[in-house]
């Protein structure tokens, strides 16, 4: 299963000791979304009718021969060159072990020469995280058992759907130089941003389209050494992430604390329990028997697909942070969410026609968290110099932006159609000193040294004002002139 | 001597009955009716077939004799019989491998090699005996029983694909496919006195090809005359866009240069093969390669020797090369999917009694030793030293090609042997295939051409060896040694 079970940030998680420091590589599969599969011409679909997308070569059937899918490798190289590695002539290699839903009984991926290798990533803390390799390979079908406690072993039988099986998947392969969970999260959340911002895969964790397995192992701070080191599987979303490399270390670091050690083995996250388990033992230490596909020839890349490629990149969220923190006058990292939510061009281009930044930034993260609908930036610029101008209120600017959302209409159309008026602050100033004027007690009780009470009696005038104006006021405006008034 | 069924071409060979059936003197029908007869008459004594299309190839060659009736074009092999060797697959015909672990299983697709020979109005006639996967030389390895020598019904056909060598040297028809991965076109070929092919690796498609070695397979053509076979050749040959090894060319026009002799051609004999470098080939084979020399010298070649002196290492490469990928390409026969499924209490239980019952002995044997191969700690030192010899190899034999337009050997080191001579003793089964494997190992193209007979009156066949897609001069050179042989008075089975 591959639903998210968010438990959000209030769970109480273990803390990590101040003289242990995590050792965490990160495997990721990316699901490359290219129109048909990686060795045939099935469509590469999620959630079709089990067992259609299928034919003799995804199936592996006898006498059948993969032919690349040149948009799969295409996609690779630029995801490769988007993470600074260096792209290679690949050589397709033969994994050799046995699982039903693996057809061929070998699973073609990469070995000693993969397409992409050596490069790194810098997360949105300003992190670099080193990339050991990102290699092309094929996915497997996927098995459902029936009986038991659901695992293969104990099942009465299983059903196996070869769909999947043959779809295109990079596996990134981080050096073990992640030294805490959040920047576990942060990798992956960056990795994830630029799978998205080149179009390669639409990287879904709960639904597989991007599978995060962790290695963990923990060690003395200070020390260079490597310990035993655990894969931890079925992590099924980026908070997940975090979670079960927490908890993994600490058992880790328990075990180690009570005088035992840890065995190199896989576990599996249970996301209810909050405990990694430890998955199917193996007593020996797997032998894939690689070698060189024979029915593949090496895959080489021209000097111009190599260009076309690195001219086809485009800005990736590292780069959109710095742009966009240095058009709003913000800190890198407060740009983060609108990157990630692909927003960075969009209000780069609200910006540039001639919207205050610190607004744009805001309302985004604020109020355009759904998506910016039928907004384009120019309306939005419009929209917010009539904010900044002081012709809205921010209530009612927030009003106006939700429609404008929905409509795609003008600010200006609509804001009168609300019969939002613009106020004259000389108008407002005479209103308030009416106010005062008519109610001494309250006045007396804002001014007073009872900070309860006089917060009270600011929501008496305001409320009185906003009656008066039927909401037309600016809270804001309101609140100064009443602070000014007492001031002075 | 025992039994001789032999009758190679017995209603004409494939151009001949092309011709006739397009030329309206006789139907394919008729053509095919004649074979099924013929192949009812001795296949119970051969036992060339697997499984016989007798339907199928009535109802292919009806389809045939209608587009002739309705002024259509028939093709290049209008009407021609043609036998398939059972490791190439046929969409709703079984498929076997002449292996147990394959039972019941009919592909939902064909082979391209066989869509372009039907493309040609080829009829396909039936699957033949192999050795089980493609492994052996003498069609023992089958499930389903040996394969008789048509011409000695006490001997081996050779092998592996000794089915479709001895269906058209029984003339059960006039052409047919094979597979050679170590010599299993060639050797066959010598064996039962018929021209037997392995083009180029990557100039014939292998997709449909149940592969036993993928790096080494390759299809080819069984016939009785060098001009078949060119013809064949030229069918099956070319680019195929299901086949990523598959040479991006299209088929080499191997028919042109039939007739035009060998004067001022430069023939090598292969040093190692000639005589006491590699021992056991027998005299009267190394006396037949000399003739095959002296008739092409006469005919106004040069004729040297060359030393390619890497062969040697030929068959203890091979033997690591071709198990080690066949451990991985039959792993896929594990009992989930389709073929013959053993009880087990779990699915790995379930996965080693259906390997157990499906395979056969000499199968084992290679996956063991190819998974040993590859071991971790182990494929350096073998994979590894073998993939580095077959540079060599391959090197030495483009050195020789610098100087030779063409290179001679041995196909097989001795005639047809006794059915269960060799069965008791892999390594002497193996060693059958030494004048063979270098080509395989290498890519070259390399084919046997039938030349006389040796001391037990048992066809000889004599090996020309090419360069890479030098398929033209290589039958250029065995056509030259075919009409050596016409008047000579030792051809066998002959008119």
């Amino acid at each position: 299963m591959y639903y998210t079970v968010d438990r959000g940030p209030d769970v109480h998680e273990p803390s990590i000791p101040d003289d242990w420091e995590l050792v965490v590589g990160l495997e990721v599969h990316v699901e490359l979304s290219t129109k048909t599969k990686l060795f045939c011409g099935c469509a590469n679909a999620f959630g079709s009718e089990p067992n259609t997308n299928i034919c003799p070569t995804c199936l592996g059937l006898p006498g059948s021969l993969p032919v690349m899918n040149a948009a799969a490798i295409e996609s690779a190289m630029r995801l490769g060159r988007a993470l600074n590695c260096t792209v290679s002539p690949g050589v397709m290699a033969r994994k050799n072990y046995t699982y039903p839903d693996m057809p061929k009984d070998f699973q073609t991926s990469q070995y000693d020469k993969p397409t992409n290798h050596d490069g790194w990533l810098d997360t949105a803390d300003g992190v670099r995280i080193n990339i050991e390799r990102a290699h092309i390979e094929e996915d497997t079908g996927k098995s459902t058992h029936v009986g038991g406690d659901g695992r293969i072993s104990s099942a009465q039988y299983s059903l196996i759907d070869y769909n999947r099986a043959g779809v295109p998947l990079l596996e990134i392969v981080s050096c073990p130089d992640i030294r805490t969970a959040e920047e576990a999260k942060a990798y992956v959340s960056e990795l994830r941003g630029i799978v998205l911002a080149l179009g390669v895969s639409d990287a879904k964790m709960e639904e597989g389209s991007m599978r995060v397995d962790a290695n963990v192992s923990v060690r003395p701070r200070g020390s260079d050494e490597l310990r035993t080191r655990c894969e931890i599987k079925n992590i099924n979303s980026i908070s997940s992430v975090g979670r079960a490399i927490q908890h993994e270390a600490k058992r880790h670091i328990d075990l180690y604390d009570s005088g035992e050690r840890p065995i190199q083995e896989t576990r599996h996250w249970d996301e209810e329990a909050g405990r990694t388990r430890p998955g199917r033992s193996k007593e020996n230490e797997e032998d894939y028997r690689y070698f060189p596909e024979p029915d593949l020839t090496p895959l080489v890349p021209t000097e111009a697909e190599l260009a076309a490629i690195d001219a086809s990149i485009p800005v990736l969220p590292g780069a959109q942070r710095t742009a966009l923190a240095e058009a709003a006058g913000i800190e890198t990292v407060d740009a983060s969410l609108i990157v990630e939510r692909g927003d960075a061009g969009f209000a780069l281009d609200a910006i540039a026609a001639g919207a205050d930044g610190g607004r744009v930034v805001v309302h985004l993260n604020n109020n355009l968290a759904d998506g910016v609908g039928k907004l384009t930036p120019e309306s939005f610029a419009a929209l917010i110099n009539m904010e900044t101008g002081g012709d809205l209120s921010s209530t009612q600017t927030k009003e106006v932006l939700a429609e404008m959302v929905e409509t795609g209409g003008a600010a200006a159309d609509i804001a009168s159609a609300k019969g939002f008026e613009a106020m004259d602050t000389g108008e407002l100033d005479d209103m308030i000193d009416e106010l005062i004027a008519n109610n001494a007690d309250q006045w007396a009780r804002f001014c007073g040294d009872d900070e309860g009470d006089a917060k009270k009696m600011a929501g008496f005038f305001t409320g009185q004002i906003m009656k008066a104006t039927k909401g037309q006021a600016d809270g804001k405006v309101v609140a100064q002139i009443l602070n000014s008034r007492k001031n002075g | 001597m025992s039994e001789n069924v032999a009758h190679p071409a017995a209603f004409g060979d494939a151009a001949a009955i092309a011709s006739s059936v397009a030329a309206g003197e006789r139907t394919a029908s008729a053509v095919v009716d004649e074979h099924l007869a013929r192949i009812d008459e001795h296949e119970d004594a051969v036992h060339a077939f697997n499984t016989l299309m007798a339907d199928e190839a009535r109802a292919a060659a009806a389809a045939v004799d209608e587009r002739i009736a309705a002024g259509e074009t028939p093709g290049r092999l209008a009407g021609v019989p043609v036998a398939l060797k059972d490791n190439m697959c046929t969409r709703g015909v079984a498929t076997t491998c002449s292996s147990k672990i394959l039972e019941g299983w009919k592909p939902p697709y064909t082979a391209t090699v066989i869509d372009r020979l039907v493309a040609e109005g080829a009829i396909p006639v039936g699957k033949t005996n192999l050795d089980e996967f493609a492994m052996g030389s003498s069609t023992e390895n089958s499930a389903f029983g040996a394969t008789k020598n048509p011409y000695d019904l006490d001997k081996v056909p050779g092998g592996s694909s000794g089915g479709s060598a001895a269906a058209v040297a029984a003339g059960f028809a006039p052409v047919s496919l094979g597979s050679d991965t170590g010599g299993s076109i060639r050797q066959p070929a010598s064996l039962c006195g018929v021209v037997g092919v392995k083009p180029t690796y990557g100039a014939v498609s292998r997709y449909g090809l149940i592969a036993f070695a993928s790096s080494l397979d390759q299809i080819g053509p069984f016939t009785t005359s060098v001009a078949d076979a060119a013809l064949m050749y030229e069918v099956i040959a070319g680019d195929d866009p299901m086949d990523s090894t598959a040479a991006p060319q299209p088929a080499l026009p191997v028919s042109s240069k039939l007739g035009a002799g060998v004067d001022g051609l430069r023939v090598g004999i292969i040093t190692e093969m000639a005589g006491d470098v590699i021992e056991g080939i027998s005299a009267d084979v190394l006396a037949r390669l000399r003739a095959a020399a002296d008739a092409l010298a006469a005919a106004g070649a040069t004729v040297d020797e060359v030393s390619v002196p890497s062969t040697v290492y030929g068959l203890p490469a091979y033997y690591m090369v071709a198990p080690a990928e066949a451990s991985s390409n039959l792993a896929r026969f594990d009992g989930v999917r389709y073929g013959l499924r053993a009880d087990g209490t779990n699915t790995a239980a379930m996965n080693t009694a259906s390997r157990t019952a499906g395979f056969g002995a000499e199968v084992k044997r290679r996956i063991m030793l190819g998974t040993y191969a590859l071991s971790a700690g182990y494929r350096d030192a073998f994979y590894g030293k073998a993939q580095q010899i077959r540079t060599r190899i391959t090197e030495d034999f483009d050195r020789a090609y610098e100087s030779f337009d063409v290179l001679l050997s041995p196909a097989s080191p001795s005639t047809a042997f006794a059915l269960g001579d060799k069965t008791a003793d892999p390594l002497t089964m193996y060693l059958n295939d030494v004048c063979t494997i270098p080509s395989n190992l290498s890519g070259h193209p390399a084919m046997s051409v039938p030349f006389g007979v040796g001391d037990d009156g048992l066809p000889i066949g004599v090996q020309v060896l090419a360069p890479m897609m030098g398929e033209v001069v290589m039958f250029q050179v065995a056509a030259a040694l075919e009409q050596a042989m016409a008047s000579d008075a030792a051809s066998v089975g002959g008119a």
